[in-house]
């Protein structure tokens, strides 16, 4: 059974999906999916590449338009985005900021300081005092170790480095949500361990529910309560780490994990 | 030597003429560039939107004015207009049908700029819930700007050497005064000569002004790695 000790019995679910499909044009790529994450859950999200998993992240976060069906952040509903150049006329950003996100690429602001980066969004968006926000930026760059990089910019600093501000900055508007997009995926492997153990950090310290996308097993098995195993659009696979990745049932889920051991 | 001091006077006259001329070109350029700037934002954008109607005017309006050769459009306001009851000043006419013809290319370096700033940035901005104004002023147009200021300091240089189109709808641009100041002294090549210096002498500092500017947008890629 996934650990739902975070959640009391009965309230309603963090993040609610119920028969959502997306396309891209004609390539289905979301195939009427259900899933359910309780409040303060940590779940894993596996699958080999292209089976949707980031998709999915992108639809809770609103990144994506989608066909059918529904998906509900702490009871409101997520309404997808048009599809196409959307900018700058896209749907009003919702009122109460619920789901950070860290992406891939970092997608860290260049022409910013890495102080200046974490506090953009907290002074814009929340409408933070210069003071208020800046000292969130320095606890949340305390949290990730980079406090001594403030005044650097983005591209002055290793990958790791940049992911690490990522996080600071998606932690910095206090989301009860927070989505990880492979997000070791573009780093140099002497640098995957710095990120993992911030992200591990938030997991042990913090009641944020937190979903993953990963290709690192041991992590997965490490920190999620749940892991959840897709492909081509599906959930094939739900269940506690021990079920899913040590002793799996799901003959697809046994190849998948095969593969990605041998590499 | 002999020295005639009529040749003092003469020179005098001639700088008065071309100076006169040189402060209206410029007067033009800068408000056709106002008019360049707000057009090019504006149709950029109508292009980048979701709407449809919205990008096919646009796409209309560039695919028109860049068909037009910016005299023809010229003559046109300044002739045919009155005719269906709208009377332009000369000024008014030049900066608008300058103005533009040249929107036409600037929106297109407004919008490539503007989707040279990659996904992972709107992504970003998303993810964070940014408002599209707060956005698109913060972070979209900062990025946006160091991409389109060459090419758009390029096109304010050809604007002002192409200003000397209004000399032919009666302003007496610097163009303008050279050719009337052929009419009374003759000296075809000297005058021709001056005139040619003087769109050169022009067209510099704007080229610098723009350097400068674009040094001062890119200030943050000074030491970074990448």
């Amino acid at each position: 059974m996934p650990d739902l000790a975070h959640s009391p019995p009965g309230a309603p679910p963090q993040i609610l999906l119920k028969q959502v499909v997306k396309r891209f044009g004609k390539t289905q790529v979301i195939d009427h999916l259900d899933l359910s994450i309780p409040q303060g859950q940590k779940v894993a999200l596996i699958g080999p590449s292209g089976s949707g998993k980031s998709t999915v992240l992108r639809l809770i976060k609103g990144l994506e338009s989608y066909q059918q069906g529904s998906i509900e952040v702490a009871g409101s509903p997520v309404p997808g985005l048009r599809s196409g150049w959307r900018w700058p006329w896209s749907k009003k950003p919702p009122v109460v900021h619920r789901v950070g996100m860290v992406f891939q690429q970092f997608n860290l602001f260049p022409h910013l300081t890495v102080q200046e980066n974490i506090t953009e969004a907290p002074l814009r968006v929340l409408k933070l005092t210069q003071e208020e926000a800046e000292e969130r930026a320095y606890e949340y760059l305390g949290l990730v170790g980079l406090v001594h990089k403030a005044a650097a910019y983005p591209g002055q600093l290793s990958g790791g480095q940049q992911q690490r501000v990522a996080i600071a900055r998606a932690l910095a508007m206090r989301p009860q949500v927070m989505l990880f997009d492979e997000v070791t995926s573009a780093l140099d492997p002497e640098l995957v361990g710095e990120v993992l153990a911030v992200i591990r950090s938030i997991a042990h310290a913090q009641r944020t529910t937190l979903l993953l996308v990963t290709h690192e097993m041991n992590f997965a098995e490490e920190i999620a309560d749940r892991v959840l195993f897709m492909e081509a659009g599906k959930i094939l696979a739900d269940g506690s780490a021990q079920e899913i990745l040590v002793d799996p049932d799901n003959e697809r889920t046994r190849r998948f994990l095969n593969r990605v051991e041998r590499r | 030597m002999f020295f005639d001091p009529s040749v003092v006077d003469t020179a005098g006259f001639i700088l008065r003429q071309l100076a006169s001329g040189a402060l209206l070109t410029l007067e033009i350029t800068l408000l056709a560039q106002v008019v360049v700037v707000v057009m090019s934002f504006i149709i950029a954008l109508m292009r980048l939107s979701p709407w449809r109607g919205l990008r096919w005017i646009a796409t209309v309006y560039v695919e028109i004015l860049r068909g037009i050769s910016a005299l023809v459009l010229l003559f046109y306001l300044f002739f045919i207009l009155p005719l269906f009851g709208i009377r332009l000043s000369p000024m008014t006419t030049g900066v608008i049908g300058l103005g533009l013809t040249f929107s036409a290319y600037g929106s297109e370096i407004v919008r490539s700029a503007l989707t040279n700033v990659n996904r992972g940035q709107r992504d970003a901005l998303r993810a964070l819930d940014f408002d599209p104004v707060t956005a698109f002023r913060r972070i979209i147009l900062p990025q946006a700007l160091p991409f389109m200021l060459p090419p758009m300091g390029n096109q304010l240089v050809e604007l002002l050497k192409t200003t000397s189109l209004v000399s032919l709808i009666s302003l007496s641009d610097l163009t303008f005064s050279g050719a009337q100041l052929i009419t009374t002294l003759g000296q075809q090549t000297l005058i021709w000569c001056i005139v040619l210096v003087c769109y050169f002498i022009m067209a510099w500092p704007l080229t610098w002004l723009v350097r400068r500017y674009e040094r001062h947008v890119t200030a943050w890629r000074e030491g970074s790695s990448s």
